[in-house]
């Protein structure tokens, strides 16, 4: 009975566990959780698979570390949001060309008390003095993410650096953008996030836009296919093929066309 | 008492056979030897050393110094593989009870069919019939100790070395125990058994190894053991003393 | 604050109606975990057995060792699993990274030492009870694993549920080897992980409850069976 238990379950086990479906084509992106969790990527991907048969799986984590994913060979293409970082892996030869794919910006939430009264400002890095100079707590990615990257070079521009005082008012979470925003929520910190999360984020408490429409708020996204030449694994071929979607009319248009409760999260501008 | 049984020669012999601890003496046998076919019983008080020495004639302890011998040589593992041992607490497998006598026959290779004729054979001789799919663990006292009999005979041993097999068993239990260590006999198993109970001595020995402090202070026919004790000790425990 | 309650019904609808993405991450979190769990055993059983039986210089401190590789951090073994699986790494050309099979080797290597510890102290226990005896039966140590083993059987059913439980609830070291990629590698964990990093807090919770539900289930399931061996499956050893 015991045996024949332990036997049936094992021999179950062993069938259904046969979950690699090799035949079929299907190309891994290591992107950023902006596009998967504001529901970008599972809006427009089902167009492309359709039309090509080719699987795109999204391994969604922060830019530094898609980045250090994709440099490592574990992805086929390269779907981030720090265009220095992105030109410098393109430099370093991991990956063949960086284009262009879409843009939207960051915002700078906070309570709606407010307490170091940046309601309204358009100046982003007067903003983050001000945050400074209250000692108001502010939530940082600090995970090498695109958004923790602009995140530091706002501070840069404003001429502060914050890390000196982490501990403090200065609360470096080191979590994804959803954590951070969750522990915003909770503590009543400012923080910076790209406005596709922020209109998708289900917890916002008492968070409101507080910043927005400075140009240094300009949030830029790329597209890059991993060099076959430094990964023989790489399937160069699939992975052109989704970046020339994506750049092209097909996926400008879906990308165009992505809207959360009628607000438009993404602006495709590919050249 | 027993009638002396020609048999095979089965002799097992101890020369100066010595375990100590932390400076103890535990056990200080230089000469014995058990020839005759038994059954002998090792008799004596609690931490007299009948189960130490018991151990060491199966193999089961080795002596700090001497030696056993089993027919003149020293003891084998071959030797071994034709004794069996019954403990004071019969250690079941917690299978049913079929399940602990194939255990044992396995291991004698025997065929599937053999070993369920076996099998049937001895639960009707250990009055166990119907117990056979009855999990080990859920019999009696005197069940357990009945079937841990059993599988020591499934060995086929020349030599049943039995530990107080009924210190705590009540008298119609020790009494079916008893009958079963006297059919072994009567089929020519030599049997070798500690105890601490007289009667019991009375009932079963043919030779009697009397044992105070580690050593054996007495060793002879059951009838002059019992009726004629040559020492001072014998005398003390068999009236009934309390010997310490 | 948002409306819990809606969002608890919303899960629960989830599940009720049978919703095939959510059964999906079910079926796939079960199948993961349980052949980590069977993986495990076939490795941890007898490596826990034979350290408890065996004597020989350094046991104890493998024992040690064993005992705090039960504490040790999924994190860390999703971090080495990666680094093995990786393309730049040693087994890369197995292209194993960010499949289900990257994840049942990452939840054997959780598992394994839970398993061999427990097995290690059950069958030590019944060895100390059993030793004499085999021994008199003329069974050496290490031949007596099988049956300390198979005669430990009840007891090494709950070393099996420690490790499924470990398994199962465990989201550190899935999410790095398998990369939470949707119908692929997503299990409750990962979702209850992702769902909290998109703000569904009550959803994440619902997702718990389910995740909680399934380790009531799996225990219930296995302790009716083992209560049914217990009773009358003796007669079949």
């Amino acid at each position: 009975m015991f045996r024949a238990a332990l036997t049936s379950a094992l021999v179950l086990f062993g069938l259904v566990a046969n979950f690699v479906a090799a035949d079929e084509p299907f190309i891994i992106v290591q992107s950023t959780t902006s596009t998967q969790n504001s529901g970008l990527l599972d809006f427009i991907l089902p167009g492309f698979e359709a039309e090509t048969g080719i699987e795109v799986r999204v391994v969604a984590v922060g830019t530094g570390q898609a980045i250090r994913n994709a440099r490592n060979g574990d992805g086929d293409v390269l779907l981030v949001h720090a265009k220095p970082a992105e030109e410098a892996f393109v430099a370093e030869g991991w990956g063949i060309e960086r284009r262009d794919v879409m843009y939207n910006d960051f915002v700078i939430v906070g309570p709606g008390s407010d307490p170091a009264h940046i309601k309204g400002m358009t100046d982003a890095a007067a903003a983050l003095v001000a945050i400074a100079n209250a000692g108001a707590p502010f939530a940082s990615r600090a995970d090498d993410s695109g958004t923790h990257q602009a995140e530091l070079r706002l501070w840069q521009s404003a001429g502060l650096d914050p890390t000196a005082d982490s501990g403090t008012w200065y609360r470096e979470t080191g979590s994804g953008m959803g954590a951070t925003l969750n522990l915003a929520a909770g503590m009543g910190a400012y923080a910076l996030t790209d406005r596709a999360t922020w209109l998708a984020f289900a917890n916002k408490g008492d968070l409101a836009i507080l910043v927005e429409g400075d140009p240094r708020l300009f949030n830029q996204y790329g597209v890059i296919l991993v060099n076959p030449e430094k990964h023989s694994g790489v399937r160069a071929g699939a992975g052109q093929r989704f970046i020339d979607w994506l750049t092209g009319p097909d996926g400008q248009a879906a990308i165009a066309s992505y809207r959360l409760e009628g607000q438009q999260l993404f602006f495709p501008n590919a050249r | 008492m027993r009638d002396l049984m020609p048999d095979m020669p089965n002799r097992l012999e101890i020369s100066g056979l010595a375990i100590e601890r932390k400076g103890r003496v535990l056990l200080d046998v230089p000469r014995l030897s058990l020839d005759g076919p038994g059954p002998t019983l090792i008799l004596g008080p609690n931490g007299a050393g009948k189960s130490l020495l018991l151990r060491c004639l199966h193999g089961l302890i080795q002596a700090d110094r001497g030696r056993v011998l089993q027919d003149g040589l020293d003891l084998t593992a071959d030797h071994k593989a034709r004794q069996a041992m019954v403990f004071q607490q019969p250690v079941l497998l917690r299978r049913s009870v079929a399940a602990n006598l194939d255990f044992v026959l396995k291991r004698k290779r025997l065929g599937r069919s053999a070993r369920k004729a076996r099998i049937a054979d001895l639960l009707a001789e250990g009055g166990l019939d119907g117990k056979a799919r009855q999990s080990a663990r859920s019999l009696s006292g005197g069940e357990a100790q009945r079937l841990a009999i059993l599988r020591a005979l499934a060995l086929d041993p020349e030599t049943l070395f039995l530990d107080e097999p009924t210190s705590a068993l009540d008298p119609s239990a020790t009494q079916a125990i008893e009958a079963m260590i006297l059919r072994a006999s009567d089929r020519g198993v030599r049997i070798v058994m500690v105890t601490h109970d007289v009667g019991q001595a009375r009932r079963l020995a043919a030779d009697i190894v009397m044992m105070q402090g580690g050593r054996v202070v007495e060793h002879g026919a059951a009838r002059q053991v019992l009726e004629a004790p040559k020492c001072q000790a014998s005398r003390q425990y068999l009236a009934g003393w309390l010997v310490t | 604050m948002q409306n819990f309650a809606s969002e608890f019904s919303r899960a629960a609808q989830l599940v009720l109606t049978g919703d095939p993405d959510l059964w999906a991450i079910v079926v796939l979190s079960l199948q993961v975990s349980v052949c980590a769990v069977l993986i495990s055993a076939v490795i941890g059983m007898p490596v826990g057995a034979a350290l408890a039986v065996a004597r020989f210089p350094g046991r104890r401190a493998l024992i040690i060792l064993m005992n705090a590789l039960m504490g040790f951090p999924p994190v860390v073994v999703g971090l080495l699993v990666y680094l093995m699986l990786s393309r730049s790494g040693p087994l890369g050309v197995l292209e194993l990274l960010y499949t289900p099979t990257a994840m049942i080797i990452a939840q054997t290597v959780l598992v394994t030492p839970i398993i061999a510890a427990l097995t290690r102290q059950v069958v030590e226990l019944l060895a100390e009870e059993y030793s004499e005896q085999l021994r008199s039966l003329g069974v050496s140590r290490l031949a007596s694993v099988p049956t300390l083993l198979w005669d430990a059987r009840l007891a090494l059913v709950t070393a099996l549920l420690a490790g499924f439980g470990r398994a199962i609830a465990e989201v550190g070291a899935v999410i790095i080897v398998g990369g939470n990629i949707n119908h692929v590698t997503r299990v409750m964990t990962t979702t209850i992980a992702l769902e909290t990093s998109k703000g569904n807090l009550a959803l994440a919770l619902a997702l718990g409850a389910i995740l909680i539900g399934i380790a009531v289930a799996v225990n219930a399931m296995v302790s009716a069976l083992t209560l049914r061996a217990e009773q009358e499956g003796l007669r079949h050893a």
